[in-house]
């Protein structure tokens, strides 16, 4: 009985190729995905980290210390940017204070670095005193902080240390007496070379040099996000989003979960239109007065509609349980999430009418879904995966929804700045519209 | 008066023509019986008149007015063979969605879903989710949810099919009741003796082409002939087979064929007599519309 039991399940496995996909493909392409997402494979280019540097300072040491960071294989220095912002004229302006936070807010750099007025007197200091470094942060990527601070203790003793040199002579002479002459003399030779010593590391590959950084960087890691880093230079984190930053990771995860459950919603919704096909009712509504387009429009409107109360109720609920703070940005809400639920109704209906059984379009929409859900954002922040995966979650266009909402909620942007999320919906919008519509023909006369 | 007409209506998909020349009349308040075997052409003659196939030649008319492929028949109501409804409305909800659907708003719409609960005998089960409801009254509803437009011309495609004996009867008074008011019914149906019973005129297609049509007498005349037969059953086996007469099951059951009823049968019970025999029962059956179809679409199978 066991062994006929079993040859029936053999042989319905092996005819039923959604039991398949779902058994053996759907798994190893999300093992495809997350091994690309958070392991070495399709990281062509080494993730760099976007740096936004105001050197206030204007001194040869903070020049110098720009420099180094510019050597620097894994960030890019950024100290100009176009009046008014990436969509502003071309004409480039040194970035100040006021802009790098700007570019921070706006997501176009996750981190500023500050080189603040009496940097030559802050740096190599070994009593912890005077004006700290300052990172202007986006909470959004907790990483980038700990990674650059690291990085700027590396940068800081392999570029520059003759200014250590200078300090620890000054130390030492502060407690035992002043060098004799010919020590002094010993210093002030040896020190243009360790200077020009320094300057060659700095263009040389990140290896034996970067040696010492790497211990500092793990030191720096290991200090919470808005504690000063302890170390040779003294950096103070700023979160420029700082008060959102509890509430902002509910709301994206509110966005991010809404719209994959979401997707399969419409997926289920559009679904109907198998069933009524197989039912006849389809062929039978068709028989009267209405027509495909009006049926799709009418399925689509209302998905749209269900749509939106299912992100509403998410949102409410985080609001009430997790304190989100939705009620300070209902416009920008209203505005992504009529978008978003009309964009992924479109999608499902586009799903539903490129299958022909619902079992096919179960098996489809599950792993379209999920793949979807973990390119575009949903299962994990697009902004903590690497350059290469975050301009692949792009062809989704869950990823674009889920950034108008980090705009909106984390980035306190105007309504204005949701364009290119807003029309890029559109776009999908139309095209899942256009090709559903296409795919509905077959059930149209025959 | 003639109000649906079709004219050497043809169709093929791929290699298969399911339609190869078809032509019929309705007549108005007339109940015409469409049959054929499976793959026969009916379907998609059906499914042509509610404008879900196109024809590639031939034409349509409705009430003497020719239609296009793609236009709207608001005078003709489809009946699906299939409970094509919304199984977690409601009866009401259901009659009102393709009320709607058909163009009925407002008061009509009302007393038009008003009128089909009465008729159909759901009034008191109106407001349960159909899935509930038996097989009988799903096609009931079914029934409804296609005329609650009042159209003059219904396509009724196996309206009976898996429902008790009286819900058939039942299905078979409503449509009497459409009758009454002058509608016109076409029917496909699998079921020979409803059609027999209920339906005036008869077409049968076969390989897309209509092969009889007529009223049963004419296609019984056209056909198997009129000839009726004879069955006796004897109160005991006779002792040498009966001249004329064929035995059926079990050696007392013997059947002739009748053409004269007086006479035939006078000559039948005499011969009996003379085997020193006695006749038991005694039945004399007319052709049949079954007899018909299989003598013009043959015993083969259709798969």
């Amino acid at each position: 009985m066991i062994g006929t039991l079993l040859r029936i399940h053999s042989t319905n496995l092996r005819r039923d190729r959604v039991a398949q996909l779902l058994t053996f493909v759907v798994p190893m392409a999300f093992f495809t995905i997350f091994a690309l997402v958070f392991g070495g494979r399709g990281r062509d280019v080494t993730p760099r980290v976007h740096l936004a540097v105001v050197d206030e300072s204007r001194t040869p040491t903070s020049a110098r210390l720009v420099q180094a960071l510019r050597a620097e294989k894994s960030l890019v220095v950024l100290t100009r940017m176009r009046r008014g912002g990436p969509a502003g004229d071309t004409t480039l302006v040194p970035i100040d204070r006021a802009r790098a936070g700007q570019l921070v807010r706006d997501g176009e750099a996750p981190l500023a670095l500050v080189l603040p007025a009496g940097l030559d007197t802050s740096l190599a200091r070994f009593d912890g005193g005077g004006t700290p470094l300052q990172l202007l942060s986006d909470p959004s990527d907790p990483i980038a902080p700990q990674v650059v601070g690291g990085l700027l203790q590396k940068v800081v003793m392999t570029a520059m240390p003759d200014l250590f040199m200078q300090r620890g002579i000054g130390e030492f002479e502060r407690y035992t007496g002043p060098l004799t002459p010919q020590q002094r003399r010993g210093v002030d030779q040896w020190l243009p070379r360790l200077r020009s010593q320094a300057a060659r590391d700095a263009t040389a590959p990140f290896g034996a040099a970067a040696a010492p950084g790497a211990g500092a960087a793990r030191t720096s890691a290991d200090s919470s996000g808005n504690a000063a880093f302890s170390g040779l230079a003294k950096v103070e984190v700023v979160p420029v989003l700082g008060r959102k930053q509890d509430t902002g990771m509910i709301s994206f995860y509110a966005a991010a979960i809404a719209v994959m459950f979401l997707l399969f919603t419409a997926s289920a919704v559009a679904g109907t239109l198998l069933d009524e096909v197989d039912s006849g009712t389809l062929e039978r509504v068709l028989s009267s007065r209405v027509g495909m387009t009006g049926l799709l429009a009418g399925k689509w409107t209302w998905m749209t509609l269900l749509g939106v109360l299912q992100i509403v109720v998410m949102f409410v609920y985080g609001m009430l349980v997790f304190r989100l703070d939705l009620l300070h940005h209902l416009p920008g809400f209203a505005v992504m999430t009529v978008f978003t639920a009309a964009t992924t109704a479109a999608f499902g209906l586009f799903l539903a009418s490129l299958c022909r059984t619902r079992a096919q379009l179960g098996g489809i929409s599950t792993l379209v879904i999920l793949v979807m859900s973990a390119l575009g954002g949903s299962m994990f922040p697009r902004f903590l995966m690497t350059p290469v995966m975050q301009r692949a979650g792009l062809v989704t266009f869950n990823a674009w929804a889920l950034d108008g909402y980090v705009k909106v909620f984390w980035r306190e942007a105007p309504l204005g700045a949701l364009l290119p999320q807003l029309g890029m919906l559109v776009g999908f919008l139309v095209l899942f519209l256009a090709l559903a519509r296409l795919f509905a023909r077959r059930w149209e006369r025959a | 008066m003639t109000v649906l007409r079709v004219q050497d209506a043809k169709r093929s998909f791929g290699t298969t023509q399911a339609l190869a020349g078809v032509s019929l009349e309705l007549g108005e308040g007339e109940l015409l019986g469409l049959l054929g075997p499976n793959g026969a052409g009916k379907t998609t003659l059906v499914r042509a008149l509610a404008g879900r196939v196109r024809l590639d030649g031939g034409t349509i008319e409705l009430f003497g007015r020719r239609l296009s492929p793609t236009e709207a028949r608001d005078g003709l109501g489809v009946v699906p063979q299939e409970i094509a409804l919304y199984p977690l409305l409601t009866a009401r909800e259901n009659l009102e969605a393709f009320g709607s659907f058909n163009g009925l708003r407002g008061a009509a719409l009302r007393e038009r879903v008003g009128w089909a609960l009465e008729w159909t005998g759901l009034a008191e089960r109106a407001r349960e989710p159909i899935r509930r409801f038996s097989g009988g009254m799903k096609r009931r509803l079914n029934i409804a949810c296609g005329v609650l437009h009042e159209p003059r011309v219904i396509l009724l495609d196996e309206p009976t099919v898996g429902v008790d004996p009286q819900s058939r009867e039942r299905i078979y008074e409503m449509l009497d009741r459409l009758r009454e008011r002058g509608v016109s019914l076409l029917l496909t149906t699998h079921q020979l003796d409803e059609a027999e019973a209920r339906c005036e005129r008869i077409v049968i297609v076969d390989h897309g082409r209509v092969i009889a049509a007529g009223t049963l007498d004419e296609l019984v005349r056209d056909t198997v002939g009129e000839r009726r037969t004879a069955t006796v059953r004897l109160d005991r086996a006779p002792d040498a087979p009966l001249e004329g007469m064929t035995a059926g099951d079990g050696a007392t059951l013997w059947s002739a064929p009748v053409r004269d009823v007086d006479a035939d049968v006078a000559a039948l019970l005499a011969r009996v007599a003379a085997a020193g025999r006695s006749v038991v029962d005694l039945e004399l059956r007319r052709p049949s519309l079954q007899s018909v179809f299989l003598h013009l679409t043959g015993r083969e199978l259709r798969e």
